[in-house]
């Protein structure tokens, strides 16, 4: 019997996993961000001494899961699982991160939704009894992530307004059964959801459907409702699809117009020339283990909803005539257990 | 969301994206453009006074302004003119050199054949393609309307 499911698509943690340490490296343009102070790391130079893009993002989120572990003051001996993913094509940047770390692992695609996906599933196997500790990151990288779904860097071509700008980063969070918060006591998983948004440079649209399903799911199987929340914020929405997000939800008889923000939106300035915000893995992973989390230690925040939101696009399904499926998974984090 | 069918959906989100700033990029472009333009001239007019014959001006002029849009891409200029000029960067056989030359470098970290060789033509190749297929479609129509003459 499942004794912890709830509702359609939602668990109740009986024995809420806690957070107890994180770590977030970001690079030159994150770090030049409004987010900046929340950053444990910050790189002068992307590509971090390594040859190439990916070997660079591989680094970056090797760094990230080994400074977590040491920030909760464990070692990668006592971590009984690392769950990783990325966006890259067979997650290189996650089993090349894993390669050296030693870690049972399991490696995750979620494409932007990773973040959520990999803490949904590090609960889970902490509160059935499997795991101790463990170890959930992401990472994206703008220029490895360019060359595999854009155009060369190189290349002179104008980006549209709704097209978002992929994170350079990792984010890495180290979930215990001992701890002492903040936990993760519910987690509802998201279905695929596609309205056929066709467009690559529009993901905000293409994601904001699934958002908005898994929004409603959680408040129905939870009973919680927004005010319920300190603070309720998608992954990498950006301004097109929080816009879509904040009006649709009031359509829907939720007004969210203080609470809601998205990741994507806040990681970046205005002025820096990123259009509708930030993308990518790496979106969700440092605004929650750098803002986050930490402002829920300083006490700003007790209790949070946290929905990575992926966009699952490829571009060989796309150029032959396929929409882009969304999917958005969600968690509540909370100071206190229950 | 499931009182909303798709086609709703889609057209309602459209609505939601920043409309283009058409006349800023038109104007752009035809600044950038007509600079890119113009510097070719100066070439053009530079070898024709140096001596050179009608064709071979027409293949030097080429071959610098290759070498230009080749250059200030390596050194990672010719993508700030390109976001700026737009279709005023694209056109211009400096952006021809911009699409060859970017892939070549981005690439170059999977090798010289399968990195650089095979990547060379990824944004070009099909306006070769059809650039040279078109012309060989006029070039057939011309000899069936005209018998060569």
């Amino acid at each position: 019997m499942a004794i912890k499911r709830i509702g359609s698509q939602t668990v109740k943690f009986q024995n809420p996993p806690s957070i107890i340490s994180t770590y977030t490296i970001v690079g030159p343009k994150e770090g030049e961000g409004p987010l900046k102070d929340y950053f444990d790391m910050i790189l002068e130079d992307d590509m971090w001494g390594q040859e190439s893009f990916e070997k660079s993002e591989a680094k970056i989120q090797e760094e990230a899961i080994k400074a977590a572990i040491s920030n909760g003051k464990l070692t990668n001996q006592d971590m009984d699982y690392l769950l990783a993913g990325d966006l890259l094509n067979q997650i290189v940047s996650s089993t090349y991160s894993a390669r050296s770390l030693s870690i049972p692992y399991y490696g995750l695609f979620g494409a932007c939704s990773t973040m959520t996906e990999s803490l949904s599933l590090g609960a889970m196997l902490i509160d059935g009894g499997f795991a101790d500790n463990l170890v959930c990151a992401t990472s994206s990288h703008f220029s490895s992530a360019e060359r595999q779904f854009r155009f060369p860097l190189e290349y002179g071509n104008q980006r549209k307004f709704s097209a978002q700008w992929t994170v350079t980063g990792s984010g890495a969070t180290v979930l215990s059964a001992n701890g002492n918060g903040p936990y993760i006591t519910y987690a509802t998983t998201g279905k695929i959801i596609d309205m056929g948004v066709k467009e690559a440079d529009n993901m905000g649209a293409a994601m904001a459907p699934a958002a908005i399903d898994t929004l409603l799911t959680h408040f129905k199987d939870t009973g919680y409702s927004p005010k319920d929340y300190d603070l309720i914020v998608s992954g990498d929405l950006g301004k097109v699809g929080k816009a879509i997000v904040l009006e649709l939800m009031k359509k829907e008889g939720y007004d969210l117009t203080d609470i809601y923000t998205d990741c994507g939106v806040e990681v970046f300035d205005i002025q820096q020339d990123t259009h509708a915000g930030g993308s990518g893995c790496g979106c969700a992973a440092v605004v929650l283990n750098g803002y986050i989390y930490k402002e829920m230690m300083k006490g700003k925040f007790s209790r949070v909803l946290v929905m990575a939101t992926g966009a699952l696009h490829s571009p060989t399904m796309n150029q032959q005539g396929e929409s882009i499926p969304g999917i958005a998974h969600a968690i509540t984090i909370d100071v206190n257990k229950d | 969301m499931e009182n909303m069918n798709k086609k709703d959906y889609q057209k309602y989100a459209e609505k939601k994206i920043p409309k283009p700033t058409y006349l800023k990029n038109i104007i752009l472009a035809f600044l950038v453009g007509g600079a890119i333009c113009t510097v070719g001239q100066m070439v053009r007019a530079w070898l024709t006074k140096n001596g050179l014959d009608e064709k071979s001006v027409a293949s030097g002029t080429a071959i610098i302004m290759v070498f230009i849009g080749s250059f200030l891409t390596g050194l990672g200029v010719y993508d700030k003119i390109g976001k700026v000029g737009g279709a005023g960067a694209a056109v211009p056989i400096t952006g021809f050199a911009n699409a060859i030359v970017s892939p070549a470098m981005e690439f170059k970290t999977e090798g010289l054949i399968f990195g650089v060789a095979a990547k060379l033509f990824t944004i070009a190749g099909p306006v070769l393609v059809y650039g040279v297929g078109s012309s060989i479609v006029v070039g057939i129509l011309h000899l069936l309307f005209t018998r060569g003459r």
